[in-house]
């Protein structure tokens, strides 16, 4: 037991105690979750700041806006559009409507859902049932994203989306999400999505895991990423960067998709990012934070930041 | 850095006051580490018995013991019905005087007192005290001056010093077959008290120093006994003990003193045919109990034991909750594993305490389960959260007068107990499972709920074990300890027991 945890201590893994006591809890400061946690927030700091995120259609605040009518107005005559609550967490509650027939409503998989349904949905947002601490929360209607078929050779059913960790200010760490039937299309990696660890420099692919194992190629699609680049990682750099200088949060997860036209947006935040980066790219956190922690109180540009990560954190 | 410093001089000083009160209340105020442990203690009870005259006010006066080496004195008591009792102190002794204004006919005292043995404890009596009063030379009379006299000589001749010439009468008293001197001032088969009177009466006659102390024997089943007389020499030095059966002696372990000197153990005013018998039971209770009815530590008249027994007792339960919460910190920093609702395990674990742990496992999940297929159906409803969390209760409610009622009806009655489960609690885990359910399917209910489960199953193992139980409430000061412990798993930073299962694909290679 011991001798595995001196290997992973070698190997520089950051478990859940060191990062909630060394990372987040020192480099995060409390004040600054609200923007993080409250999406609507964020949106509204990101598209100040000029960074790109998915437009928002609409908010529905109050219970007595949450009729069809009101939910009419805001989706207007679009096909597709998603459903946020504002703090929700780990994913929760988030409702995605990829297809539309009148007032019948599909999921990307396919599973219909009726007006009544989704009015349920944003009442349960509303009482704050997705949100953390089950306090009352503000639902969201975005526009959806209409994503880059790049990945689609990867993905089941799903949202791909790249989750870089920054750190001060620098990308470290970057994988790519992808669903899978076992994920029911969710990019969440412990339901079974398969997380692949992408190099710092060039955005390409490591490795690949799925439940924690290493796998070859996508369970479903049988598409083997080694072939796997991510395209505009020459512009998925910098606006992952500069979500840095817009919360001041040390320890930051960036969730990053591709639009077909737009290119890389910010969908959301995260002021807690998971550990599991660390298996997807078959490398540990630490050596990377320490570098960082190494250069003390720095006043470096985006450009020189992402200079920095791309000379020391690439594969080769 | 700095503020691991801070938490280190805490954590330390926190142990340290924790183990250190710990330490002086086990090794000086005698509380026992274990439950099991007892300590022999005796009851001893003074009866005294005389007939009151009838026309004048009575009052009695009983010769007390004194603080004295290796026993410790609890629990004295001299309540006798109809008298009052007041303690006086007179000639360096502690009399208990009993007085009434009118009485008649046959009367009863009593003074109770328990012993138990404590090496630590020493009297300030000083072996050599010289002795402060004049002996006044009895008068034998007659043929008995003659008799004494011989004897004296005889005794005198044979001896260099006090003690040399008590210990020669002694043997001469104890004689197989006395002189015919002797038999004349004792008689035939003398009695001991005789025996004592007749020694004391030569030594005063020699004016030799010398005491009569009387005591106890503690030894269970003593019913009805007179005190045991020693005798008392002063050799020009110090004082030196004798039986006047057996000669010089060392004090006796089990012996103790109820007098020392003083020409009466008692006195009675106002009444006639009096006498004092002395009973000694011994039993045995929890060594908590005596260290509790010492009365000299200050630290316990701000202890929990100076609360009423229902108070007490409701601490013991509350101060069972730190132990929970060490068992969850320990589970989720050290362990990694995952609860529904990070407290939720402590308070299952205190219901189980109440309905035993297989009848609180069974109708925990019978309750949650029966709750979660009724939650399902409220979830189609689309009702808003605070009606739909009430609802829950209510049916949880439900639930549980239910299986009450059913049970009862089948003579299970163990499962009555079902009321201590808190029902808040139990609704926000059928409300949480049922999302987790809904969100991330059924094999995360099962982590979830079975890790809150086995955490809350450890934490009532913790929290019942006799061992625990006892400490915590003997030693509450052991919360420094749990604390500082709490705090420093606080600043744990390394990897969690589950999380090496995690990353092994790490380890695994090369």
């Amino acid at each position: 037991m011991f001798k595995i945890a001196r290997k992973l201590s070698a190997k520089g893994i950051i478990g859940m105690n060191q990062r909630n006591i060394g990372y987040i809890g020192k480099y995060n400061s409390r004040k600054l979750y609200p923007l993080v946690d409250d999406k609507l927030k964020t949106k509204i700091i990101a598209e100040d700041a000029g960074i790109t995120v998915p437009k928002l259609l609409g908010t529905i605040v109050y219970q007595f806006q949450n009729n069809e009518k009101y939910l009419k107005k805001i989706i207007a005559d679009l096909n597709g559009f998603v459903i946020k609550p504002s703090k929700g967490s780990g994913g929760k509650g988030i409702l995605v409507i990829t297809r539309r027939e009148g007032d019948i409503f599909f999921r990307p998989s396919g599973q219909p859902a009726s007006m009544q349904d989704v009015i349920r949905h944003i009442s349960n947002t509303l009482s704050g049932l997705y949100s953390l601490g089950g306090k009352p929360d503000v639902a969201m209607v975005e526009a959806l994203v209409e994503f880059d078929p790049v990945f689609d050779r990867y993905s089941f059913e799903g949202v791909p989306d790249i989750r870089m960790i920054v750190f001060r200010g620098f990308p470290v760490m970057g994988m790519l999400r992808c669903s899978t039937r076992a994920s029911d299309g969710k990019a969440n990696l412990h339901q079974g999505a398969v997380g692949v660890g992408l190099d710092i420099g060039t955005g390409t692919a490591l490795n690949a895991v799925q439940f924690d194992q290493p796998i070859e190629s996508h369970p479903d699609t049988k598409y083997n990423f080694k072939e796997l680049a991510v395209p505009h990682w020459d512009k998925l750099l910098p606006l992952s960067a500069s979500c840095y200088d817009i919360t001041n949060l040390g320890y930051l997860g960036v969730d990053i998709v591709l639009d077909k036209k737009i290119g890389p947006m910010i969908l959301e935040l995260n002021a807690r990012p998971g550990l599991a980066i660390q298996i997807a790219n078959n490398c540990g956190l630490l050596p990377r934070l320490k570098k960082i922690e190494a250069l003390s109180d720095h006043k470096l540009s985006v450009e020189q930041r992402i200079e920095y990560s791309t000379r020391e954190f690439s594969a080769d | 850095m700095s503020s691991k410093l801070q938490i280190g001089i805490f954590v330390v000083i926190l142990v340290a006051i924790g183990l250190g009160l710990t330490v002086y209340k086990a090794a000086y105020l005698g509380f026992p580490l274990t439950p099991g442990e007892k300590q022999k203690i005796w009851s001893v009870e003074a009866t005294m018995d005389f007939v009151a005259d009838g026309d004048q006010p009575v009052k009695v006066s009983l010769a007390l013991p004194d603080i004295q080496d290796n026993y410790a004195m609890i629990e004295e008591s001299s309540a006798s019905p109809d008298y009052g009792a007041s303690q006086a102190i007179i000639d360096n002794t502690r009399w208990v005087v009993w007085a009434k204004r009118k009485a008649s006919g046959s009367q009863k005292l009593y003074y109770k007192l328990k012993f138990y043995y404590d090496s630590k404890i020493k009297s300030d009596y000083n072996i050599h005290e010289k002795p402060d009063r004049e002996i006044e030379p009895y008068n034998f009379t007659g043929s008995s001056k003659l008799a004494a006299e011989s004897l004296l000589t005889l005794v005198k001749d044979r001896s260099a010093d006090n003690i040399s010439f008590t210990s020669g009468l002694i043997t001469l008293f104890n004689s197989d077959e006395p002189f015919q001197n002797v038999k004349m001032l004792l008689g035939d088969k003398p009695s001991e008290k005789a025996k004592l009177l007749l020694t004391t009466r030569m030594l005063s006659i020699e004016k030799i120093p010398f005491q009569v102390i009387r005591g106890l024997y503690l030894e269970d089943g003593k019913r009805k006994q007179n005190l045991t007389s020693l005798l008392e020499v002063y050799d020009g030095e110090k004082w030196v003990l004798f039986d006047v059966k057996t000669g010089r002696i060392d004090m006796p372990d089990n012996f103790v003193i109820w007098q020392r000197g003083g020409d009466y153990l008692f006195e009675v005013r106002g009444g006639h045919d009096s006498k004092i018998k002395f009973s000694v039971i011994e039993n045995y209770v929890p060594a908590k109990q005596i260290a509790v009815l010492d009365q000299d530590a200050t630290l316990l008249n701000f202890s929990l034991y100076i609360l009423p027994s229902s108070e007490q007792n409701a601490f013991k339960s509350l101060l069972l909750i730190p132990i929970g919460a060490l068992v969850v910190v320990f589970m989720r920093i050290l362990v990694g594993l995952k609860t529904s609702g990070t407290f939720m395990p402590i308070l299952i674990a205190i219901a189980f305490t109440q309905t035993k742990l297989l009848t609180g496992l069974i109708m925990f999940i019978v309750v949650v389960a029966i709750g979660l297929v009724i939650r399902s159906y409220l979830s189609r409803l689309n009702l808003l959260l605070v009606a739909r969390i009430s609802a829950v209760i209510i049916v949880v409610i439900g639930i549980m007068s239910t299986i009450t009622i059913l049970s009862y009806k089948l003579g299970l009655y163990n499962v009555l107990s079902i009321t201590f489960f808190p029902m808040i609690i139990l609704s926000w885990t059928i409300e949480r499972m049922s999302i987790l359910w809904e969100e991330e399917g059924a094999k995360e209910v099962l982590l979830q709920g079975g890790g809150s489960l086995i955490v809350a199953v450890l934490a009532y193992l913790a929290m019942t074990n006799t061992l625990i139980q006892h400490i915590t409430f003997n030693f509450p000061e052991l919360y420094f300890v749990v604390l500082a412990l709490i705090i420093a798993l606080g600043k744990y930073t390394g990897y969690r027991l589950l999380e090496l299962r995690r990353f092994k694909s790490f380890a695994e290679e090369d």
